[in-house]
């Protein structure tokens, strides 16, 4: 069987001056690795923007990370309000983010078409009132 | 192409933190949503925004950003001038406006 290296993050909600820390973590693990640094800029774009949308609308949430041969996967998952409609949410410039972040630069609606952009593969899996999970690759 | 040293020595700036003064610069990019700059500012770019937090910085590192010009007399606290040390990325201030100070750095680019 391959082997797959894992790294497993639990995101705190509500923490605008910790939020990021899990996508610095493994992108400091990435360069370590050696991988190339388009590569790892990808995976921390997609990887901040939907470590800080579980920050925003989810309460927090946790991040697991695998790596194989083939592609970095990333699972997030959060226990959130959920989305209603995900093809309104992928929208360029659709945002519910409340007033006191975007005074902080969030809200511009751009976080899950980000995600699509720098990922070769992109799935949510959203219940309202359960929460969502964001499950993105990208191929190696 | 620039590096960050050559933006410290045109002293156009007021610098705050030099964090690794020999990334490249290669671009200027302007503007203040972070998910706008997160998706569209290039890797080794010079970044001009009036958005002064620790979100900025999280951004910048994360695209490989190579330096912050806070432009409208913004600052960052020292908290996060100590971050950017830490990360290698050069901070500025100035009061120029934005398109002033991204202006200048064309000039430079160019
Ligand atoms: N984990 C989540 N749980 C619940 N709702 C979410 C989640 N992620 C995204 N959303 C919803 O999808 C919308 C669009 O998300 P997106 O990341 O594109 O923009 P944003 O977070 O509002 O702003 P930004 O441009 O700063 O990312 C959000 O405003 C929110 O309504
Ligand atoms: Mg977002």
């Amino acid at each position: 069987m391959e082997e797959l290296l894992t790294f497993n993050y639990t995101i705190p909600g509500d923490d605008f001056t910790r939020a990021g820390e899990a996508s610095s973590s493994v992108k400091n693990k990435l360069k370590k690795m050696g991988l190339d640094s388009n590569t790892i800029r990808k995976v921390s774009i997609a990887m901040y923007e939907g470590e800080i949308n579980m920050v925003i609308h989810a309460d927090g949430g946790t991040i697991t990370v695998e790596i194989s041969s083939e592609k970095i996967r990333m699972i997030l998952a959060d226990t959130g309000p959920g989305i209603a409609d995900i093809d309104k949410a992928m929208e360029n410039g659709y945002s519910t983010a409340p007033e006191e972040v975007r005074s902080l630069g969030f809200g511009a609606g751009m976080g899950l078409p980000n995600m699509k952009k720098y990922t070769d593969y992109m799935n949510i899996d959203s219940t309202v009132g359960v929460g969502t999970t964001v499950t993105m690759d990208v191929r190696l | 192409m620039i590096t960050t040293q050559t933006l410290i020595d045109a002293g156009l700036f007021t610098l705050k933190t030099a964090g690794d003064p020999s990334k490249n610069i290669g671009k200027v990019f302007c503007c203040d949503l972070l998910s706008i700059a997160m998706g569209r500012a290039p890797s080794e770019s010079a970044w001009v925004t009036v958005m002064g937090n620790r979100n900025t910085l999280a951004v910048a590192s994360l695209a490989d950003i190579s330096c912050i010009v806070l432009a409208e007399g913004i600052t960052f606290q020292d908290a996060e001038l100590d971050c950017a040390e830490q990360e290698g990325i050069a901070v500025f201030t100035t009061e120029l406006p934005v398109f002033d100070a991204a202006l200048k750095i064309q000039e430079l680019l160019s």
